[in-house]
């Protein structure tokens, strides 16, 4: 027994040896991590970043790699499917940094994940950018994380004021997910704004409920009878719609306002007529975009069918953020944890970054500088613009 | 005189409110009880069968809608899309019992119980790797109309579900007391040791159960994709784990247990949320549950035998 131990110790030391002496011969690769819900929640969220990273890569292949300080770089993705959990997030984000050796890791989206992975991504000193959480605290105090969008302190304001102007209402309702990061972190942001403007008590329902609950009865009934003017409900796209339905059902007649969770291309699909006429806060506008950004999307449709949604274009945004660090980096040595610092310096020091998604700077805390913009849903099922807030 | 009219619309409400998400759970946890009443164990496979009914409703609901449509008129299509589903969802269930249960019936429970759970995991992920993570969009079956009634809102498809939940629950009574089958189970499960050595075989009985009670889980499915029309794969789990909650509350093979435990868990969680703020609402509805479980460990009708024994 003893001596098949040995013998089986023996060689797996020998077989490990080799590996690494070949591991060591081969041409260096960047790799980039991608972390996203494939599986889960929110698939769709998923599926636009892995299209985005899809089309990225197809270009840095068509210019035969990616070229650092005179040199061609092979790139690969490595793409981990965090099933829109936050243990499955950080588990992903290990195993890239700690096995498969990335440069730098985009994603995870929501920040119920993001904001738990961006502390293993600070802790092992890797870039991380994560094109589309809103929340504060994913960025708070870690020099390695960087974010593609604006802030939830930024948004929710945003948001107030829009229906104010626009509507000129004094009573809010609010319906969030207690449970979720996101929701709740925006929701809070929120109230506080409304209130600063229409003084205290002018929310007048705040109302949660828990991730996967799919009636909302006694919440809108509570809110239908609160005498709300308006229903703010920062959910995701699979949430929106059961909302907008049942609110419906039980006399709701007002506006309901959403956040830039809305904006994934599914939740007009399974939402349909009901959700038409909407406003919700977004990153970028599809219906009429000019440029770059036009570009972007006709080539998107094309290729994959669908018009992309905000994720799709802040991922390929944060790509190229990621692209232009690593550029601007100067060399890569191949000593994996130097080249995660240098490509993490240049980043820190982009300016002026002109994304599809507007024009960035970073601030200190690696939280770009942008503008928000509201979005109607057009009586097509288009993400229409409709007014936009700049900081 | 007006504010207690206003409170009274209120409650009244929410009384229609609870109604339906309690006839969700009084459906669906029937199928937990007969399965222990007869087996004497829990199927926790049973939230993923109705998940898999689910989108059984929605593939049959899809395929008769574009055929159907103008054909005949909308009610038949719904009954139509009923009665195939049941059908079809019925041998999901007989096949969790043929290839789950019945290799591990002399095994100790806990074994089976698990199984379950693996079962219910393999449905999870089987549907997942068929259809993808997407979302799926259950269509509507008739359309809906908002009634107004002296400031009470219901539509029809409320009164639908609640009306349809309890004619399913008739229909199993009169199936169980009434028909040689239904008395073959409650044989079953007076005595599973003796009633086979009467020629009463148990690999029949047991099927035949698993197999009502995945019918009955799968027109709960298409009730839902009426009221919550959005499927995805592990849609089955949270409302399995409540509905599971209520069979015990109900009292363990208690089908009218069941029944009544779980229209009272809708109007636990429903006016919970009404009266406390509904972030507090599944700690303290759960909280309740616990206390009444404390008193009355057997639940509502639980036999007394029906707790000494196994799981």
């Amino acid at each position: 027994m003893r001596k098949i131990a040995v013998v089986t110790v023996v060689a797996f030391s020998v077989a490990m040896l080799f590996s690494s002496l070949a591991f060591a011969a081969r041409k260096t690769i960047i790799k980039i991590g991608i972390n996203a819900p494939l599986t889960g929640d929110i698939p769709k969220v998923g599926e636009g970043t892995k299209y985005a990273a899809q089309m990225w890569l197809a270009d840095i292949e068509k210019a035969g790699g990616l070229e650092v300080g005179g040199k061609k770089y092979e790139v690969e993705l490595v793409i981990e499917d965090n099933e829109s959990k936050a243990e499955s997030a950080v588990k992903a984000n290990t195993k890239m940094i700690s096995q498969d050796d990335v440069l730098a890791i985009i994603g995870p989206q929501s920040s119920k994940q993001a904001v738990p992975a961006g502390e293993v991504a600070n802790k092992y000193k890797t870039v991380m950018i994560s094109p589309w959480s809103t929340n504060p605290n994913t960025t708070l105090d870690r020099p390695y994380v960087f974010r593609g969008c604006f802030l939830d302190p930024f948004q929710g304001p945003v948001v107030a004021n829009f229906i104010t102007d626009e509507f000129g209402f004094t009573k809010a309702a609010v319906l969030y997910d207690v449970a979720s990061d996101y929701p709740k972190g925006l929701a809070e942001v929120f109230k506080e704004a409304w209130e600063a403007k229409h003084g205290a008590g002018s929310v007048v329902a705040y109302e949660s409920f828990t991730t996967k609950d799919t009636d909302f009865s006694s919440q809108l009934t509570k809110i239908v009878k609160s005498g709300a003017q308006v229903l703010f409900t920062p959910q995701y796209y699979n949430e929106v719609p059961l909302i907008v339905s049942q609110a419906k059902n039980l006399g709701w007649d007002g506006p309901i306002v959403g956040s830039d969770s809305w904006g994934s291309a599914e939740t007009v699909e399974l939402c349909g007529e009901a959700c038409y006429g909407l406003f919700f806060s977004s990153h970028y506008a599809a219906a009429g975009a000019k440029g770059a950004t036009k570009a972007f999307i006709d080539r998107y449709e094309k290729t994959y069918g669908y018009i992309p949604d905000d994720v799709a274009a802040l991922t390929w945004d944060a790509l190229r953020l990621a692209q232009q660090a690593i550029q601007d980096a100067g060399k890569i040595t191949g000593r994996i944890e130097k080249d995660r610092e240098a490509v993490r310096d240049a980043l820190a020091r982009i300016k002026d970054f002109d994304g599809i998604t507007g024009k960035m700077t970073f601030t200190e805390e690696g939280d770009p500088i942008k503008c928000a913009v509201i979005v109607k849903i057009n009586n097509q099922g288009e993400y229409e613009f409709y007014g936009s807030s700049c900081p | 005189m007006e504010p207690l009219i206003e409170s009274f619309n209120y409650i009244l409400q929410n009384i229609i409110n609870a109604l339906q998400r309690g006839s969700f759970y009084a459906v669906i946890s029937i199928g937990y009880s007969m399965v222990y009443g007869v087996l004497m164990l829990f199927n926790f496979a049973h939230g993923d069968i109705f998940m898999v009914g689910t989108y059984i409703g929605f593939g049959i609901a899809t395929v008769f809608l574009a055929v159907l449509t103008g054909l005949v008129p909308p009610p038949v299509i719904f009954l139509a899309t009923v009665v195939v589903t049941m059908f079809l969802a019925s041998w999901i269930g007989v096949f969790v019992e043929v290839a789950g249960y019945r290799p591990l019936r002399q095994a100790p429970r806990a074994s089976a119980a698990i199984t379950g759970l693996m079962i219910g995991i393999i449905f999870e992920t089987g549907i997942l790797i068929m259809l993808g993570a997407k979302r799926l969009s259950f269509p509507p079956l008739m359309e809906t109309v908002n009634y107004h009634i002296g400031g009470i809102y219901i539509t029809n498809v409320k009164a639908m579900i609640i009306i349809i939940s309890l004619l399913l629950m008739l229909a199993l009574h009169a199936f169980i007391q009434k028909t040689k089958w239904g008395m073959a189970m409650r044989a079953m499960s007076y005595d599973f040791l003796a009633v086979p050595l009467m020629g009463v075989s148990i690999n029949i009985i047991a099927p035949l159960t698993f197999a009502v009670g995945a019918g009955l889980a799968s027109v709960a499915g298409i009730l839902y994709g009426q009221a919550y029309p959005i499927l995805d794969p592990y849609m089955g789990v949270l409302l399995g784990w409540k509905a599971f909650v209520a069979a015990i509350l109900g009292g363990r093979g208690s089908i009218k247990g069941a029944a009544l435990a779980g229209y009272l868990l809708g109007f636990i969680e429903i006016f919970v949320a009404t009266v406390f703020p509904s972030t507090l609402r599944d700690f303290i509805a759960y909280s309740i549950i616990l206390v009444i479980l404390t008193f009355r460990p057997r639940g509502f009708f639980g036999m007394e035998h029906s707790t000494k024994l196994r799981l």
